[in-house]
């Protein structure tokens, strides 16, 4: 807070002293837009010399835009100023670059994946759809289910680890676990895959794939994300509750059960569902573990199974003839996907908001 | 709550144990354990899975030249697509976390936040799609400019991609893919910057950027460094996207980043090979994946220990 208002005053703050020399004067604010706006006019007349493209245009008049700014401000404030200026342009440019990949990403994806957003796509499957029509039903409820069972192996094992390191651990135990849990989040999702078909290959033979092998992949990739997210959230549980629990003579398991875990809910619902969101869109374990299939399987215990991610992979690269209509079904999919995290990620920061204990600053 | 307890109540030592005690603790500690044995089953299920591979003649194994000639220039392939993204996106992370925590106004820097993390959101299959068909169609001119201008440079001889589906592309997906994570340890370590630093840099007169220069950056440093490593072990595992955009071939190794001819990644060619392959090469590609593992495995823990170090430090203070 203080820091803001100390820079505003640098900024602006009253300069008393009139400006003598050279490079001790002061810009005034409008100044940098002005350097920018006359940077697009030249850019838009170099567009209408060479070639009009947006990109080009916009890249002109950042990069000419900065320079005009430096240079004018290096002039008339100084190169301290000049170079605290050039820094802010890059800074602010920098920004504006993160967010072209965003919006192309969404534009893109919504675009092409609009063509077939349609109740033939979540009613029907891909059996025996050739070209026109078909829809991801099986993908879908691949995916649904997979994630199911990710989260019943995940949640338990992930909260207990939590809530043994917050509770219990001590020593070299806790030390070894809290690196590992770290490392684990580093995993590429590709190795929890293969490491899944390794587990069940030894019981099962080569060629195995499942819907559960797919559920183990994942799980490897989510435990870590809840032991952390759930480390983190049961750490600000004041110890004043623990305390005041054990003096009333209620067992360390019932204080964790009736008054830690219940003043961290919001915090845990959050994390979890953040980690299903981190899970939901991952693709590659479960193309090495679950495969693909153009039928309805419900079972993950048996045979093949569809997912929403792999079915998008599948249908863009392999789409057959003729390859448009498989491609727009790959971007529906994509579409669903991005809507299926997107909607995680608000429902995660909902939790946090409706269900936050009243006590919190 | 208020209600005295039932007079069979124990009075004896705090030291009893109730069983139900026991047996949550028990399970505690096993979940922990559980964990460490998921990590070394993951070790040793893929080593004897990459056995057969490890211990097969070079004749049997795809390609010439056996396992080591097969592997290498996958290994290539991966190190130097992550290290053009770790080039391209520390510059920008560092660059994002200023402008969150530095010059953005108070009230929108958190709802930046929230929007640069939304980049982490995104499956990364999504960004295969968004590679293949906006991305690289539109470089393939700047690719061309890049051929007729700088085509003396290795990095950038010709026959450029007519697809632009090259090396240097997925560099850039993948920088937009750890953007994220950078961005967000930088962010952490610049916010905890103690107030004190900043203040007393401004009120010696220096300017916003002198300030960051001389307080921000050398407090930050050891995060960002931290930071950029666990972004590089995202980069180096990168599946999907490279295996939709990237149009790998046999190329072995070679620099040209805007050529048609690039070397695969570990994880794509997987992803890639691994559906219809049986027998030995199944083996052969968990083999690959185990090297992939290593190399991730040795990152992370060197940038976790990185990280970690700096938190020792700052809580020193």
């Amino acid at each position: 807070m203080s820091t803001s208002i100390q820079q505003r005053n640098t900024g602006t703050g009253p300069h008393d002293a009139p400006p003598e020399r050279r490079g001790d004067g002061k810009l005034p604010r409008w100044a940098p837009w002005a350097c920018f706006a006359a940077a697009l006019a030249l850019a838009f007349l170099l567009g209408a010399l060479t070639s009009s493209n947006i990109v080009l245009l916009v890249i002109y008049t950042v990069v000419l835009g900065t320079i005009a700014v430096y240079v004018i401000s290096r002039v008339v404030e100084g190169h301290r100023r000049a170079t605290d200026r050039l820094v802010t342009c890059l800074v602010v440019t920098a920004f504006g670059i993160a967010m072209v990949p965003l919006v192309s990403l969404a534009y893109e994806v919504i675009r092409r994946g609009a063509e077939r957003f349609d109740g033939e796509f979540f009613g029907a499957s891909l059996q025996g759809v050739i070209g026109e029509g078909g829809g991801a039903y099986h993908a879908i409820m691949g995916t649904l289910i997979i994630t199911l069972l990710t989260t019943a192996i995940s949640v338990p094992i992930g909260l207990m680890t939590a809530i043994y390191l917050v509770e219990y651990g001590s020593g070299r135990l806790k030390r070894s676990i809290t690196f590992f849990v770290d490392v684990m989040t580093g995993i590429p999702s590709i190795v929890a895959g293969l490491f899944a078909y390794a587990l069940f290959v030894i019981f099962f033979g080569p060629g195995i794939r499942l819907g559960i092998m797919g559920a183990v992949a994942l799980s490897v990739l989510m435990i870590p994300v809840v032991v952390r997210s759930a480390e983190e959230v049961l750490k600000l549980v004041p110890n004043e509750l623990r305390e005041a629990s054990y003096a009333l003579g209620v067992p360390k398991w019932r204080t964790i059960l009736k008054v830690v875990i219940p003043t961290a809910i919001a915090g845990l619902g959050t994390g979890v569902t953040l980690a299903i969101a981190r899970v939901i869109g991952e693709t590659a374990p479960l193309l090495v573990t679950v495969g693909i299939t153009n039928g309805t399987n419900l079972n993950p215990f048996e045979g093949r199974m569809a997912t929403l991610p792999v079915y998008a992979f599948y249908q863009l690269t392999q789409p057959g003839v003729p390859p448009q209509n498989a491609i727009d079904r790959a971007w529906t999919a994509a579409l669903i996907l991005i809507m299926l995290v997107m909607g995680l990620n608000v429902v995660a920061r909902v939790i946090s908001r409706v269900f936050a204990p009243k006590t919190s600053r | 709550m208020t209600v005295t307890s039932p007079p069979q109540e124990p009075t004896a030592p705090r030291a009893v144990r109730r069983p139900g005690d026991r047996i949550f603790s028990g399970g505690a500690k096993g979940a922990g354990i559980l964990i460490l044995l998921i990590l070394a089953g993951v070790t040793v299920f893929l080593l004897a899975e990459s056995l057969p591979a490890l211990t097969a003649s070079a004749e049997e194994l795809p390609g010439e030249g056996g396992l080591v000639s097969y592997v290498w220039p996958l290994i290539f392939g991966t190190l130097l697509s992550a290290t053009i993204a770790l080039l391209v996106a520390t510059p920008l992370a560092v660059g994002i976390a200023l402008f969150i925590t530095h010059y953005a106004p108070r009230r929108l820097a958190q709802v930046l936040g929230y929007v640069v993390d939304l980049l982490a959101a995104i499956p990364s299959i999504v960004y295969g799609f968004w590679g293949i068909a906006w991305l690289a169609p539109r470089l393939v001119p700047f690719y061309r400019w890049l051929e007729e201008n700088l085509g003396f440079i290795p990095l950038f001889a010709g026959p450029v991609s007519a697809t632009g589906r090259t090396m240097l592309t997925i560099g850039l997906v993948l920088a937009v893919m750890i953007l994220p994570i950078v961005s967000a340890i930088s962010r952490e370590v610049f916010t905890q910057v103690p107030t004190l630093h900043t203040e007393a840099a401004l009120a010696l007169g220096a300017t916003r950027w002198e300030m960051i220069r001389m307080a921000v950056i050398p407090y930050g440093k050891s995060g960002v460094i931290g930071g950029a490593m666990l972004g590089l072990g995202r980069a180096l595992g990168e599946t999907m996207a490279v295996a939709i955009i990237l149009s790998g071939s046999a190329a072995g190794i070679t620099f040209a980043l805007i050529s048609s001819a690039n070397p695969q990644t570990i994880a794509a060619n997987i992803a890639l090979q691994f559906p219809e392959s049986t027998g030995l090469d199944v083996n052969t590609l968990i083999a690959s994946g185990l090297v992939l593992f290593v190399i991730t495995l040795l990152v992370n823990m060197l940038a976790r220990w990185i990280v970690n170090r700096r938190a020792d430090f700052s809580g020193a203070n």
